[in-house]
């Protein structure tokens, strides 16, 4: 029985451990060297790229990454769970619904986030649109801004609140509605005082998610901000390309791991839901 | 409990606004113009991206690379689930759901920082190798996922039941077990395999010069300015992914139902 089992969790084992805990070991251990003069790490051992994290310059730019995180995560919360309830009532229908979400999220991140960039330039659609039915005379400036990286995290981390929040509310108690009802409360009462509360499980998971996926964003901030509302995650791939600064990077890299895995505590004890 | 009017008017919206960056892209895919002024239909743009030998073989590079892929880790990521549906290992469990969460920026430069490390010591280099098995990596725990959630809902008496009627564990788990998880082995294929096509962010960073991927291209047309071409092969992207996660979907819905 134990040696079948052995076997089939080595390969796992060892591409977890090779490729996954040893590079975030070797990071860590960056994180707490100098910096070569061409790039490389070299002792004295240091905590300077931590002390560096309170300079101005950088303290801005993680300060930016954690409040478009809050935001995305808040217009996801509002935007998700209607649609999550919607899909819950929706019957037989319900999984067809539910492809409706999965099918595009699923399909490309890059062309997703290219689609908006399509939409958003100053020649794009909407502007072309806006300039031709004469609402507006010169073009706005909707890529490149604080505003499009922003809409681009929602939509690309939407599906991420509905899930969870759709799987608790399939599962939730019917009766505890109608006994809502049966007492007199209004369908919005019964909505604020039983069913959000009831949702919780699956609220929580879906903003952790959405939370720590914009958190770590890089793709959405370097083609949607085009560099100038750039966040943790360009941050550090600029440490380890252009500026070559690897110890830095290696840093800034493990503060995002330690917030990841602060908040994957309370996921884990919820289970797996939702993540796939 | 019946949906409300609000609730149904809101849910247009909120798939319209899912879908129609999307459509739109696809629509002017076949725009004759290269403004974003409708000008008539035409295949201009198709023709123009797959007369493109650059994409081409990025294209050709990227199914290598997820057909590799693909094979590697569902083949690791269903034995590593069977294991731990024998008996749970809270060690690697936890670095599975860690990796699934951890960001890919992450991933992709502590994988970068060990193949450097190593290659002060071997002499290899960045290229397709390194790529395969970046993804291999990152796309195991998909599968665990897919097939634990499969594993759950198995009979483990089956396999009890084969073993005294004088099977080894290996032919129960071949005979028996693998064959009832098929369905979820090979959606979680479909998984990963959409998921290494389609990734930029660790690819980007862990490929060499003889690797570059279809979105490394995409990514560097698209930063460099407006190209219908890319409208055009964004477009075949989706269908074909879209397609795939629809084939994904249906395996597994079949399967709850069963």
């Amino acid at each position: 029985m134990n040696r079948l089992r052995f076997w089939c969790l080595t390969p796992a084992g060892a591409l977890l451990g090779g490729l996954f805990l040893i590079p975030l070991g070797i990071i860590f251990a960056y994180s707490l060297l100098t910096r070569g003069p061409y790039g490389g790490v070299f002792s004295p051992l240091t905590w300077e790229n931590y002390s560096r994290l309170a300079d101005p310059l950088y303290a801005a730019i993680l300060w930016r990454s954690l409040l478009y995180a809050v935001i995305v995560t808040a217009i996801c919360l509002m935007l998700g769970f209607p649609l999550a309830l919607f899909i819950a009532r929706a019957g037989r229908r319900r999984n067809l619904y539910l492809s409706l979400v999965m099918v595009p999220f699923w399909s490309s991140f890059l062309v997703r986030t290219y689609a908006w960039m399509f939409l958003l330039r100053d020649t794009g659609l909407i502007n072309s649109a806006l300039l031709a039915a004469g609402v507006i005379r010169e073009p706005l400036t909707l890529l490149y801004t604080p505003f499009a990286v922003i809409l681009g995290l929602v939509y690309g981390y939407l599906p991420f609140m509905v899930l969870p929040v759709f799987a608790t509310l399939e599962r939730l108690d019917k009766s505890l509605i109608e006994a809502s009802a049966d007492l007199g409360a209004t369908p919005g009462a019964t909505l604020l005082h039983v069913i959000v509360p009831l949702s919780k499980p699956g609220i929580l998971a879906g903003s952790i998610l959405v939370f720590i996926s914009s958190l770590g964003a890089y793709l959405t901030p370097d083609l949607l901000g085009g560099g100038k509302t750039i966040m943790i995650g360009n941050l550090v791939q600029n440490q380890f390309t252009t500026a070559r600064d690897w110890p830095f990077g290696a840093a800034l890299s493990l503060i995002l791991m330690l917030v990841v895995m602060g908040l994957l505590v309370p996921l884990q004890r919820r289970g797996s839901e939702g993540l796939l | 409990m019946k949906n409300s009017r609000w609730l149904s008017v809101y849910a247009v919206a909120a798939y319209a606004f899912l879908h129609l960056p999307l459509v739109v892209l696809a629509v002017f895919s076949f725009n004759s113009s290269r403004f974003t002024q409708w000008e008539g239909f035409s295949l201009t743009w198709y023709k123009a991206a797959f007369a493109d030998t650059q994409l081409a073989e990025a294209t050709g590079n990227s199914l290598l690379i997820a057909l590799a892929a693909t094979l590697l880790a569902t083949a690791v990521g269903t034995l590593g689930a069977y294991g731990l549906w024998k008996r749970n290992s809270p060690w690697i469990t936890t670095s599975l759901y860690l990796s699934l969460v951890t960001p890919e920026i992450v991933m992709g430069i502590s994988l970068l920082a060990l193949y450097q490390w190593i290659f002060r010591y071997l002499a290899i280099r960045l290229g397709m190798h390194t790529v395969i098995l970046a993804h291999v990596m990152f796309c195991t725990a998909y599968v665990v996922t897919v097939v634990s959630a499969r594993l759950r809902a198995f009979d483990a008496s089956l396999e009890e039941a084969a073993m005294d009627l004088g099977a080894t564990e290996w032919q129960a788990f071949l005979r028996v077990t693998l064959p009832q998880l098929a369905p979820a082995v090979a959606s979680a294929a479909l998984l990963v395999f959409i998921t290494s096509f389609d990734d930029y962010v660790i690819t980007s960073l862990v490929a060499g010069v003889d690797s570059e991927t279809l979105p490394m291209v995409i990514y560097a047309m698209a930063r460099k300015g407006f190209n219908p071409s890319v409208n055009a092969i964004s477009t075949l992207i989706v269908v074909a992914l879209g397609g795939l996660i629809l084939v994904s979907s249906r395996l597994e819905r079949n399967e709850a139902e069963r």
